[in-house]
């Protein structure tokens, strides 16, 4: 189901699983490279929360050292189709 | 660290952990604390009274102990506080140029025409104002209450209200977002100063802090404050009504620097890194009082955990004593073991020399990784925002028995009690390994000296010349003490005191919800997080949306760090005769552990 997604597509995932985590964001909007943590008052277990649910719905490990790479949500999307892209040509 | 204890079959199937014998290094400066029997055998209130300055005047100021005395030791020049920014700049602020801020807000409060012993409230992230606003507080004589900058409007509201804040410190983002929208039902919130605004940005009603520094002198405002007098207001959470204000007196810097010594092992030489945010109690006593007070250099950074920039920062400051949270500590277990030491093995943490560890009991197999990862074990330890400084220890010249707490610290009466539930009567339970209620014996100068405006709910924590923690402990035969869980119904989370009531009143507000019961489950890393059981009225379906709903309305009113993880729904919640909800059956019956006493149950779960 990951392959040829685009960016947007990826990025509507990514809103998903957020808004799932933290539902208080479904009627906000979120510019596409603010930083969640800081803005949209995420804290360390919504943000842990959020990772798994990525990690469950597509399948894409996300090591633990690479999680303050997703602090937006453009940044994720763009992270989560690289690491989807690795695991397609491994 | 010389040995590397595993856990060993006890004679049932029950595992026990080998107690952990520690090798000293003749490159660390002797442990304070070097014989526990001789410290707690010679111990006087009166001699570690003595070992603080005083005012010049006679009299006791935190703030003066913690900055200005340091102004004439020779430590004036010495950095008293490395700040790291979120992208890693960093601040360096003096113990001389800490004195001036400090000095500059102490004048701006007295300008302002707040009266001494008035509140004044903080709900920031950990930026330098944070730090100058609670000193400069406490040296003007009047008291200092930092919220968390995660609670939402609803806790932040009713704390300033319980507490009567007359000045609030805050940023522009965080008063728009959970201030501004009820800042007219609070009357005496005088003041609110904002740390990043100024001129034509500022909101309505509210000051530049940058501008109205400015024009206050930076040096004097010191209050001759008397030991007695009320320095700090923590809130801490009940398991029925509102958050209650533990206050807590000038006197109580007597602890903060004796287990600053004893407990944490602070020399003045020391790089210390408390990673609490001060909106906490921890992050008040030992990430700003202790480690000023005793002269050493502390670190603080502005940003948010993170396993590989928490590596970084020890690193690079070279951290010599670091004090953190198993939640932290659990996270850092995910990226690497003994096996895969990884990143912790390509970090040089040789500077450290003790790690300590406090907000909830931290997990034998967290002692033992630090131990083969790290290096070092964890030393855990004990305390409660009412307590107002650790009370119970594992400390650097006693061996560690992973899980426990250790042992209570000089001047530190522990006990395991019973208490008869007809006549209330405490009993001193003196059989090792007897499950009971931790209590203390009163008279430690950093016990909290009441509940703001709450004297009945103050008065219900002694009994029998003890101070009832409404921990569960046991003793073991060699004196020290293990954590068994909560008497009452409060939930820990993330080393945070959660009141099921204050989680049930936001949900109670929400129109589908007829009942509302919220307590704690065990989750690994966070140990527990809160889930709430919902009733709904009638007309409303259980359903995906309204259980969104639901999370939605109480992370808007209680922020993330308080509101429920999760929501289920129940057609009816169990009560008691009076109507009670048994948050206890129903955390049995979650956990599938036994229901215990159900005599009481009327009305029962469906």
């Amino acid at each position: 189901m990951t392959s040829h997604m685009t960016r947007d597509e990826m990025t509507a995932i990514v809103r998903e699983e957020l808004t799932n985590v933290a539902p208080d964001l479904a009627d906000e909007t979120i510019p596409i490279d603010a930083d969640l943590r800081e803005e949209f008052d995420l804290d360390s277990m919504d943000f842990l929360n959020w990772i798994t649910a990525l990690h469950k719905r597509l399948g894409v490990d996300i090591p633990e050292l690479d999680y303050p790479q997703l602090t937006s949500l453009g940044a994720a999307a763009d992270y989560l189709l690289r690491a989807t892209d690795r695991t397609k040509s491994s | 660290m010389g040995t590397h204890p595993r856990p060993r079959l006890a004679g049932s199937a029950e595992l026990a952990w080998e107690t952990m014998h520690k090798t000293d290094h003749s490159d660390w400066p002797p442990p304070n604390l070097a014989d526990y029997a001789a410290a707690c055998g010679g111990f006087s209130w009166e001699a570690a009274r003595a070992a603080l300055a005083g005012l010049p005047g006679g009299g006791l100021n935190i703030a003066f102990e913690a900055v200005d005395r340091h102004l004439t030791d020779g430590l004036a020049d010495k950095v008293a506080i490395r700040w790291l920014a979120k992208d890693l700049t960093h601040r360096d602020i003096t113990y001389r140029e800490l004195a001036a801020l400090t000095s500059r807000f102490a004048h701006l409060l007295e300008r302002l025409g707040v009266a001494r012993g008035e509140r004044v409230f903080s709900l920031l992230g950990r930026v330098p104002e944070l730090y100058t606003a609670a000193l400069g507080t406490l040296k003007a004589g009047r008291v200092f209450s930092p919220l968390f900058s995660a609670f939402g409007p609803e806790p932040v509201r009713s704390r300033m209200e319980i507490g009567d804040a007359r000045v609030l410190v805050t940023s522009a983002s965080l008063y728009r977002r959970k201030v501004a929208p009820w800042r007219d039902s609070l009357p005496g919130l005088a003041h609110v100063l904002l740390t990043d605004a100024a001129g034509d940005d500022l909101p309505a009603g509210t000051l530049s802090l940058a501008e109205a520094l400015a024009e206050c002198p930076d040096s004097g405002g010191l209050a001759d404050t008397k030991p007695e007098d009320m320095a700090l207001l923590h809130f801490t959470s009940g398991t029925t009504g509102l958050p209650k204000g533990a206050v807590h007196v000038h006197e109580a810097v007597v602890v903060h620097r004796l287990t600053g010594l004893l407990a944490l092992d602070l020399h003045q030489d020391d790089i210390y890194w408390c990673t609490a945010d001060p909106g906490w109690v921890t992050g008040t006593s030992y990430g700003i009082i202790a480690p000023l007070v005793l002269g050493a250099t502390m670190v603080v950074d502005e940003a948010e955990m993170d396993p590989a920039r928490w590596l970084m920062i020890l690193e690079c400051q070279q951290v010599t004593v670091w004090y953190t949270a198993p939640t932290a500590i659990r996270m850092l277990m995910k990226i690497a073991d003994q096996e895969h030491p990884g990143i912790v093995q390509d970090t040089d943490l040789s500077h450290l020399r003790f790690l300590a560890s406090v907000g909830e009991p931290l997990n034998p197999e967290a002692v033992v990784w630090s131990c083969d990862v790290i290096g070092l074990a964890f030393h855990d330890n004990w305390w409660q925002t009412e307590t107002g400084g650790i009370m119970i220890a594992n400390c650097r010249s006693l061996p560690i028995k992973p899980g426990s707490m250790g042992r209570p610290l000089p001047g530190i009466e522990a006990a395991i009690v019973e208490r008869d539930p007809a006549t209330g009567e405490v009993t001193v339970i003196d059989k090792p390994d007897t499950p009971g209620q931790l209590a203390l014996r009163p008279g430690w100068p950093s016990m909290f000296r009441g509940y703001i405006n709450e004297p009945e709910r103050y008065a219900k924590c002694f009994a029998g010349g003890w101070y009832l923690s409404g921990d569960l402990a046991r003793r073991d035969a060699d004196g020290y003490f293990w954590f068994l869980g909560r008497a009452d119904d409060m939930i820990k989370s993330a080393g945070h005191l959660i009141g099921p009531f204050e989680v049930e009143s936001a949900l109670m507000e929400h129109d589908a919800v007829a009942e509302a019961a919220a307590i704690g489950i065990p989750e690994p890393t966070a140990g527990e997080i809160v889930k709430a059981l919902v009733a709904l009225r009638p007309g409303f379906a259980a359903d995906e949306s309204l259980r969104r709903s639901l999370l939605a309305h109480a992370r808007k009113r209680l922020g993330p760090a308080v509101a429920p993880r999760e929501i289920d729904f129940r057609a009816n919640l169990p009560k008691t005769r009076s109507g009670k909800i048994m948050r206890r059956l129903l955390r049995a019956r979650e956990l599938g552990l036994p229901e215990g006493d159900i005599s009481t149950l009327e009305s029962d779960e469906r």
